[in-house]
């Protein structure tokens, strides 16, 4: 069963954010890891980038495919998870917690409001697959 | 609309993912890739091959069209034997590469690329005007592979008779490699060869349609306590690149020759006249202006993929190539792939560059196949 933590806000293209004093984290769903299987490399923007909502901000490869990773939100980059660099096989095991790829200041905190809840994620997901 | 293959029901219940190759839907995976990949080389893996085409050739005038049509030398192949041949255009350019077993000293029973069918059967008739009986079967047969160093504990368990045509065998697992027998499963004549396209041993079963998800179930069956999965063509495709074994429209096409693809073991220049031999006896002697080598990534990278250029190495390096298969390795955790180059390029232990996403990554050239089981 894919797992949609309900305190997190979605995008239709599979990133999820969770935001905490005006910085967001961000990573990919529990449904994108599934389909993508296999993780062998991540990679990060670099930190101090200043990114704008939609932008593709970060690569995830699987055996078969590369794909880009876009930028739920706009702001600076400020920090990226080594951890899921040096072991990217932590985005199909921990998608939510350690497999998050990077960490955003808000410069507009009113584009959170505009993302999926859990339930319109699941709804969309429910879609797509149908 | 995409073709579906015998076994899509079956696919579908064990939770295959299915993606579009060749006009067909397959699954791509139904765990992951990486673990199907290791079920192939360490126990057994089992694929639906059914998208593949069969073409039957039979007749008085059946070996002498198909030396003429074909590169390796037929004549070679006693009956219940195959080998691995290619079908070339004038120039030397690859249409398509098969398997061709000779089923009697009349029968030949050809294996082509599921994208190449109509091609193929375009390119024999008109080469053939009438001589052979040249029929395509590829509709009435499905096909499975059954891949691995534990195969041959269950084969005979699946299929638990002698041959009846083909290679006289008591059972399948007496089939040496490259051979091939005709065997009675359930009413039905059959096909089993020990061939394959992941560089371990392995079977080939080749099945009227209407049989042949019992055959997929009486050998997954048969399979289980051997450690046996489904696996789907992204399995297949890691496998086999591994090994180094040419995919059409990747490594081979028809402004490609065997010869720059480096299969010229399996060009019989001295067997007489046939098509494309001109141009491949030319490049023979005289060298080519492209080939293809293997490389692995040297330090941890992004995994090439098809399409991306490859450079020189160095500050004043120049693009000399393209990748046409690239991946990352389930069995040496590194990037891999198979490329075009300028000859010059192409010694082995030379080193390359790979451009992924605008900049270039170290490579070096290394002995096919890429991949070799650990003795």
């Amino acid at each position: 069963m894919v797992n949609i933590p309900d305190d997190l806000k979605y995008t239709k293209s599979h990133e999820w954010v969770r935001v905490n004093e005006g910085t967001a984290t961000v990573g990919i769903s529990d449904h994108a890891q599934a389909e993508l299987t296999d993780v062998v490399f991540v990679e990060l923007p670099a930190v101090g980038r200043s990114v704008k909502a939609g932008e593709a901000v970060a690569v995830v490869e699987s055996v078969k495919t590369a794909s880009d990773i876009y930028s739920p939100v706009s702001g600076e980059i400020t920090a990226v998870n080594q951890a899921v660099v040096d072991d990217p096989a932590l985005v199909n095991r921990e998608p939510y917690a350690n497999g998050w790829f990077y960490r955003i200041k808000l410069s507009s905190a009113g584009e959170v409001d505009l993302l999926l809840s859990a339930q319109d994620y699941a709804a969309q997901i429910g879609r797509q697959q149908a | 609309m995409l073709k579906r293959t015998p076994l899509y029901g079956a696919h579908l219940e064990r939770g295959g993912k299915l993606i579009e190759f060749g006009g067909w839907e397959m699954p791509v995976y139904y765990t992951s890739i990486v673990e199907e990949h290791q079920a192939v080389r360490n126990a057994a893996g089992l694929f639906d091959i059914s998208h593949m085409g069969e073409v039957i050739v039979s007749g008085i005038a059946a070996e002498e069209f198909l030396n003429a049509a074909l590169t390796n030398d037929v004549r070679k192949l006693a009956p219940g034997q195959g080998h691995y041949t290619l079908m070339c255009n004038e120039r030397g350019g690859v249409i398509d590469d098969l398997y061709a077993y000779r089923m009697n000293a009349n029968d030949f029973l050809l294996i082509i690329n599921a994208s190449r069918i109509e091609a193929d059967m375009a390119w024999l008739e008109l080469r053939n005007a009438g001589r052979a009986d040249v029929k395509n079967a590829s509709e009435d047969y499905g096909a499975v592979a059954v891949q691995g160093p534990a195969v041959q504990e269950f084969i005979d368990v699946a299929f638990p008779s002698a041959s009846c045509g083909g290679t006289e065998v008591k059972r399948p697992s007496d089939l040496k490699k490259n051979q091939v027998g005709v065997f009675i499963h359930d009413f039905c004549a059959i096909y089993i060869a020990r061939t394959g396209y992941t560089g371990e041993d392995g079977f080939e079963v080749v099945v009227p349609a209407a049989k042949l998800e019992s055959v997929w179930k009486g050998l997954l069956a048969a399979g289980q306590s051997h450690g046996l999965k489904p696996c789907g063509l992204g399995a297949r495709d890691t496998l086999r690149t591994e090994v180094c074994y040419p995919l059409y429209g990747h490594e081979l096409d028809e402004q490609t020759t065997p010869i720059e693809a480096g299969l010229g073991s399996f060009v019989a220049l001295e067997k007489g006249a046939f098509v494309g031999r001109e141009a491949l006896a030319r490049q023979k002697t005289g060298g080519v202006g492209k080939r293809c080598v293997a490389f692995q990534m040297t330090g941890k990278s992004a995994p090439p993929r098809p399409g991306y250029p490859i450079w020189s190495s160095g500050p004043d390096g120049k693009r000399i190539g393209r990748v046409v298969s690239g991946t990352q390795s389930p069995s040496l955790s590194l990037g891999i792939g198979m490329g075009y180059v300028e000859p010059d390029y192409a010694r082995v232990g030379g080193s390359l560059e790979i451009e992924i996403r605008g900049r270039r990554a170290p490579a070096t050239v290394v002995k096919k196949p890429i991949y070799r089981k650990p003795v």
